[in-house]
């Protein structure tokens, strides 16, 4: 049953891409991509919002959510690391480069540091294959990786952080 | 004076750009606007750690230049002259689309990728794209167009190697008024990246396809069901899409005739299951990608149970080029049964990983010696990899078969995607199909049982095996598990969980022997089964192993014989990589 009543006050980006697909067939994908755009996840309350404005039980939305890997429940850190467990990339020391990341940053896989900085996750392929081993850090790609190059690039993204609470 | 391009391509880790504003800077600067072009390019056919540049017309490429040599390589490049920092692995390719004998490859997909500005339909139209759309809607009925792909022979590129022209003829015989093409764009197989590279490099190819697709079925809609993880593919798209329309190409009416077609992007969420046509399907309607018994096969009844087909990227990229110079001229590309050409994703441990574009039946040595350069810091080669976690390896042996579907599948593999994947002597078998295993188990949906259960089941064994507790008889288990799911899973997923092991099996039965019988594992990967050892007769104790040890396990005295503490250490192999006395022993 789809749920009735708000719950909560949609994003107004979110509420006109809602309006433009509405009634669309086959149109559940692409606003769920398009709340994980703006939230970076998807809120059970989105979901519950979602739901009466399409008007397709909240079940089925879950079914959604959960059956691709793509869509996340939980927050994910302020910097995503996906670390490509591709072939290629598994043949050229990917796992290695997973343990070093969990060890430097104290980060499990699909989990997010205690500091909110940083969440790690594995991704199948993102076709840089060329470039084995490789990782992505908010879209950035990292290539030809190796360990020691690891401590320099997460650095980068700690002094962001901090130039950001100190500016 | 024909206007030259200059295609910038800089390794995303550098700063991005860097070269691009050179280059546009200087043509600014001295106002070339009219002789000369940049632009900016995510994908010249290689791969390098430092910017390159590629001057259209002539195809020269060249790498290892500082921002100061722009200058020089413009006015050299306007004057006809080349520059001195000529890159020989781009220059083989360089010419389209005909057979290149000196580099062995054939462009028919890739005839553009690389050579157009992708975001511009105009580049594409001059190098003679949508003429194809022209011809078949004025001079051709939908009955014709299906004559010529069945005489090109093309067959589905997406890997089962279904003759496209006959599932086109399916579809059209439907009664239903409406029905819907689809392309999957869903390239989930880890190591692959043909599709990618269509679809960035020259997006209005698999648009021109998809026109040309429906015109003979009787289409008015089709779909791109797309991986969420190809963002700038999306993008591109959906420009290409845009410019289509505003040329008429797309839309009510196509180039005035009484044909209207139009295409939406859908996208995928990540899910490998969702490449099996059914599953692809239920995604498209927005729904859990769950497959659903055939039949009905979805030219009966698909997409919103309307009459649909459904082609991967590289077999809608070949269409154009069979509409413009026929079914026959196709047909004489090729070997006997597989016509054409096929783009692999060449990675792993070879000297020059990259796409190839070559004709069927060209051998695998051709493919990783001649075209790749050979394995990687001379290495020996074990195996190539296709089909992926549906595919199986190709073992030495077979280095000089010709490569086409029916060869593929008489050795226990398959054409596949496309991906290609090279592994040398530091690759182990069992380790190797742990990972295959471990994805298939991962991308199981769940709903049939075989699969469901028989995945996990085999690699809960290749665990086992791998940790050294393996027994004889889990050989003639993991055979019987592999059986039960090739004949009763639901779809392909399930059926083809347990190639890449029984191709394995097939060849290097042996190492698995050793593993289980031995508890060896002779490459090291299976860290449980090793143990590195430090062979004092060669030790000249220069200490390094010890500097690079990063547990700190291994002691010693200079000049004298250095030891390795077994219970501190965690077998990472860098003592083994480092010695250059080969004084440190795996085992």
């Amino acid at each position: 049953m789809a749920i009735s009543g708000k719950v909560v006050e949609l994003d107004s980006k979110l509420v006109s891409f809602i309006d433009t697909w509405k009634g669309r067939p086959g149109s559940e994908i692409m606003i769920l991509h398009k709340v994980q755009e703006v939230y970076g996840y998807v809120p059970r309350e989105v979901a519950m919002e979602i739901s009466r404005e399409i008007g397709i039980p909240l079940a089925k939305i879950y079914g959604i959510i959960t059956f691709y890997h793509l869509f996340k429940l939980k927050k994910p850190g302020k910097n995503q690391i996906s670390v490509c467990m591709g072939t290629a990339c598994y043949l050229k020391g990917g796992n290695d480069l997973i343990t070093e990341i969990e060890q430097l940053l104290g980060v499990g896989v699909n989990s997010t540091s205690s500091d909110g900085l940083f969440s790690l996750e594995l991704v199948r392929c993102v076709g840089c294959c060329g470039l084995a081993p490789v990782m992505v850090i908010n879209g950035k790609t990292y290539g030809n990786l190796k360990k020691n190059m690891l401590p320099e690039i997460f650095a980068e993204y700690r002094n962001k952080e901090e130039g950001k609470a100190n500016g | 004076m024909d206007k030259k391009y200059f295609f910038v391509w800089e390794p995303e880790k550098l700063k991005q750009n860097q070269m691009y504003n050179a280059f546009s800077k200087v043509i600014n600067e001295k106002n070339l606007q009219e002789k000369a072009e940049v632009i900016k390019s995510l994908f010249l056919g290689l791969t390098a750690d430092t910017p390159v540049v590629k001057i259209m017309p002539e195809g020269n490429i060249y790498k290892g230049f500082a921002e100061s040599d722009v200058e020089t390589i413009i006015d050299n490049a306007l004057n006809g002259k080349t520059s001195k920092f000529t890159c020989e692995c781009g220059n083989k390719n360089s010419k389209v689309p005909e057979a290149d004998p000196q580099s062995k490859q054939f462009k028919i997909v890739l005839r553009n990728a690389g050579y157009i500005n992708p975001e511009s339909i105009e580049d594409y139209i001059m190098r003679g794209g949508y003429s194809a759309v022209e011809k078949a809607v004025f001079s051709m009925t939908p009955d014709s167009l299906i004559a010529e792909v069945k005489a090109s022979g093309l067959r589905g590129r997406g890997g089962a190697g279904f003759p496209t022209g006959l599932k086109w003829e399916l579809t059209r015989r439907e009664k239903d008024p409406v029905k819907y093409v689809i392309c999957n764009a869903d390239e989930g197989d880890p190591g692959a990246y043909m599709d990618r590279s269509i679809m960035e490099g020259d997006p209005h190819n698999l648009i021109e396809g998809m026109i040309l697709g429906g015109y003979a079925i009787g289409s008015s809609q089709g779909f791109i069901y797309i991986r969420a993880e190809y963002p700038l593919a999306i993008e591109r798209l959906e420009k290409a899409l845009t410019a289509a329309r505003e040329k008429g190409l797309l839309g009510k009416n196509i180039l005035g005739s009484d044909f209207s077609f139009d295409i939406e992007l859908r996208w995928g969420a990540g899910a490998f299951v969702c490449g099996e046509e059914t599953a692809l399907i239920a995604s498209v309607e927005g729904k859990r990608g769950n497959p659903r018994p055939r039949p009905p096969f979805p030219s009966v009844s698909g997409l919103w149970n309307k009459p649909t087909f459904i082609n991967n990227v590289e077999t809608w990229a070949n269409i154009p080029v069979i509409v413009e110079k026929g079914g026959a001229w196709f047909a004489t590309i090729g070997t006997e049964k597989s016509k054409g050409t096929k783009v692999f994703a060449v990675t792993g441990k070879v000297k020059n990983p990259g796409l190839v574009e070559v004709p069927m039946g060209t051998t695998i040595r051709e493919i990783v010696f001649d075209i790749c350069g050979g394995i990687n810091n001379g290495k020996k080669y074990k195996a190539v990899q296709t089909g992926g976690p549906s595919g199986g390896v190709i073992p030495e042996k077979f280095l000089d078969m010709q490569v086409d579907y029916e060869t593929l599948q008489s050795i226990g593999s398959i054409m596949g995607s496309g991906g290609l994947i090279v592994m040398d002597e530091d690759d182990c078998m069992v380790d190797v199909n742990k990972f295959y295993l471990q994805f298939s188990v991962d991308e199981s949906c769940g709903k049939c049982a075989p699969c469901r259960i028989g995945g996990k089941q085999i690699l809960e064994i290749l665990e086992k095996i791998t940790k050294g507790n393996g027994e004889e008889k889990d050989v003639e288990k993991i055979k019987s598990i592999a059986m039960a799911m090739q004949k009763a899973s639901l779809c392909a997923l399930g059926q083809t969980t347990p190639n890449p092991v029984m191709s394995s099996l097939m060849y290097f039965e042996d190492e698995y022997m050793q593993h289980i019988k031995g508890k060896k594992c002779s490459t090291g990967k299976c860290k449980d089964l090793v143990s590195y050892t430090i062979i004092s007769d060669k030790c000249i104790g220069c200490g390094l192993c010890a500097q690079r040890c990063p547990v700190t396990c291994i002691s010693g005295e200079k000049r004298k014989p250095y030891l390795i503490d077994q219970s501190k250490c965690i077998k990472c192999g860098e003592c083994y990589a480092v010695c250059k006395f080969n004084a440190v022993s795996r085992g």
